[in-house]
């Protein structure tokens, strides 16, 4: 039978305050449209997951946008993961229950790990997945940030990543803050170092700019690639165009290459 | 009637949507007398194999459903750990499971996985269809559904597998035998390849033939 593995490749939306944004290493927001008919464009281009990240709510201390979030989930027939604001267990069963099979941690995964420990108890592992945000600090070392990137944890990327999977994380999004927006490429050497660490699957975030860096990046020993700026701009001139390769494409340039 | 059992194993908003979207009338329940009624039957669930199992017998579900497939001989669809279930045993416990498909639930056997791939198995793969079914029917091109699983079918007769997969090694990935059905992948987040596999579910006839 085919041996063709395929990798999953998953366009991240920025919302904030109800609209769809694409930042520039974590700052400059540009406004890119509306949540929900981005996610219908991406529903109808039958892209392999998607993730939707509220910005907003978690800087404001406030909670998801629930009827917004159940909106977009009705209309979404591929796996989706939310981010943004789930500080308690009820949060997470409310947003599962409107139809996300993925909830994303960061903030809440380094101020109370037993969140995702009970989550993960509740839903299985499989639903429960964290951002790791890193960048180097002012001596160079990688750290990972939470808080959007304003608060550093003091830990590398390694460390968070390894305590996260013991807490019950299913899955790691590795985000450079530093590549975010750059369409520079992904950060393959953190990438190597976090996926041969933890036995659980690595999604590689940030700097993705055609098909072609997502290669790389599964070589390094990532299971899966991430992107936001390359899926929503049309280019790096960055006029807003939701778009995602064909599956002749991916073929070609990803699957028939690993 | 279409009714999906609810035995509290995962959330269930997905498949409601996308029943919704394919545009059928479906029941969410947990009462055994309302599944007496049904006229077709959606198993789903996500998570442990014991758990799923326990859960059926205290709400009272198991026997009904016994009935049901066996004795009334109504078409049911297992879904990922649904399908599980419909097997005798699974390597995740120690509970019996339904026992309706001869085989069992084995984990993945990573000794045997070529390097660079993890379990759980979570991404979209493409279909192998040893021979036609009506729950695969109606496709132009290979479908691909979307997985996520530590642990795969294995049966025991080779023509109660309607569809393979392939990751580290080949796995059994669809299983029918006559009424009863069973898919590891989640059709209800597989796009229209999804929708018309549930289509196909809900709308043929009999099971009995392809």
């Amino acid at each position: 039978m085919s041996k063709v593995r395929r990798v999953r490749v998953i366009p991240v939306l920025l919302l904030r305050n109800g609209r769809l944004v694409k930042t520039i290493r974590f700052s400059k927001p540009n406004y890119i449209g509306d949540p929900i008919n981005a996610v219908k464009i991406f529903n109808e281009k039958e892209v392999d997951e998607l993730m939707l990240l509220d910005v907003s709510v978690s800087r404001s201390g406030s909670s998801p946008d629930f009827d917004l979030i159940g909106h977009i989930a009705g209309e979404a027939f591929m796996p989706m993961g939310y981010g943004g604001g789930v500080r308690t267990l009820e949060d997470i069963k409310k947003v599962l229950w409107t139809g996300f099979e993925k909830i994303v941690f960061n903030t809440a995964c380094f101020y109370n790990k037993g969140l995702i420990s009970q989550g993960a108890a509740l839903c299985g592992t499989q639903s429960m997945v964290a951002v790791i945000d890193y960048k180097k600090n002012i001596f160079g070392k990688k750290r990972a940030y939470v808080k959007g990137g304003t608060e550093n944890t003091g830990r590398s990327p390694i460390d968070f990543a390894t305590e996260l999977e013991e807490a019950g994380a299913g899955e790691i999004v590795l985000q450079s803050i530093e590549r975010d927006g750059t369409f520079s490429g992904y950060d393959l050497e953190t990438i190597a170092e976090v996926s041969s660490r933890v036995k659980i699957p690595v999604v590689a975030c940030g700097g993705a700019s055609t098909v072609r860096d997502f290669l790389p990046a599964i070589r390094a020993g990532a299971s899966a690639v991430a992107a936001g700026s390359m899926f929503v701009y049309r280019s790096t001139a960055r006029g807003v165009l939701p778009n995602y390769p064909s599956q002749g494409v991916l073929k070609e340039e990803l699957y028939n290459q690993i | 009637m279409i009714t999906v059992v609810d035995y509290k194993t995962g959330n269930l908003a997905s498949i409601g949507n996308m029943l919704r979207k394919i545009g059928v009338e479906a029941q969410i329940t947990s009462d055994p007398r309302e599944i007496e009624k049904a006229e077709k039957i959606i198993l789903p669930g996500v998570g442990h194999f014991d758990f799923g199992m326990r859960n059926l017998h205290q709400l009272g579900l198991a026997k009904v459903l016994d009935q049901k497939v066996l004795v009334s001989k109504a078409p049911v669809l297992g879904i990922c750990l649904g399908a599980q279930l419909l097997m005798k045993g699974s390597d995740e416990g120690t509970e019996a499971g339904f026992g309706w498909i001869d085989g069992y639930t084995r984990s993945f056997d990573v000794s045997r996985f070529r390097s660079g791939l993890k379990v759980p198995h979570m991404g979209w793969s493409e279909i192998e269809l040893p021979r036609p079914s009506r729950l695969f029917s109606g496709f132009m091109e290979e479908p691909r559904f979307y997985f996520v699983h530590s642990y795969h079918l294995v049966c025991e007769q080779e023509s109660d597998a309607i569809g393979y997969c392939d990751y580290g090694y080949t796995f059994v990935a669809a299983v029918q035998r006559e009424n009863i059905l069973g898919v590891q992948f989640h059709p209800e987040k597989s796009h229209r390849f999804g929708m018309q596999l549930l289509t196909n579910f809900l709308t043929q006839e009999r099971f009995s033939a392809p």
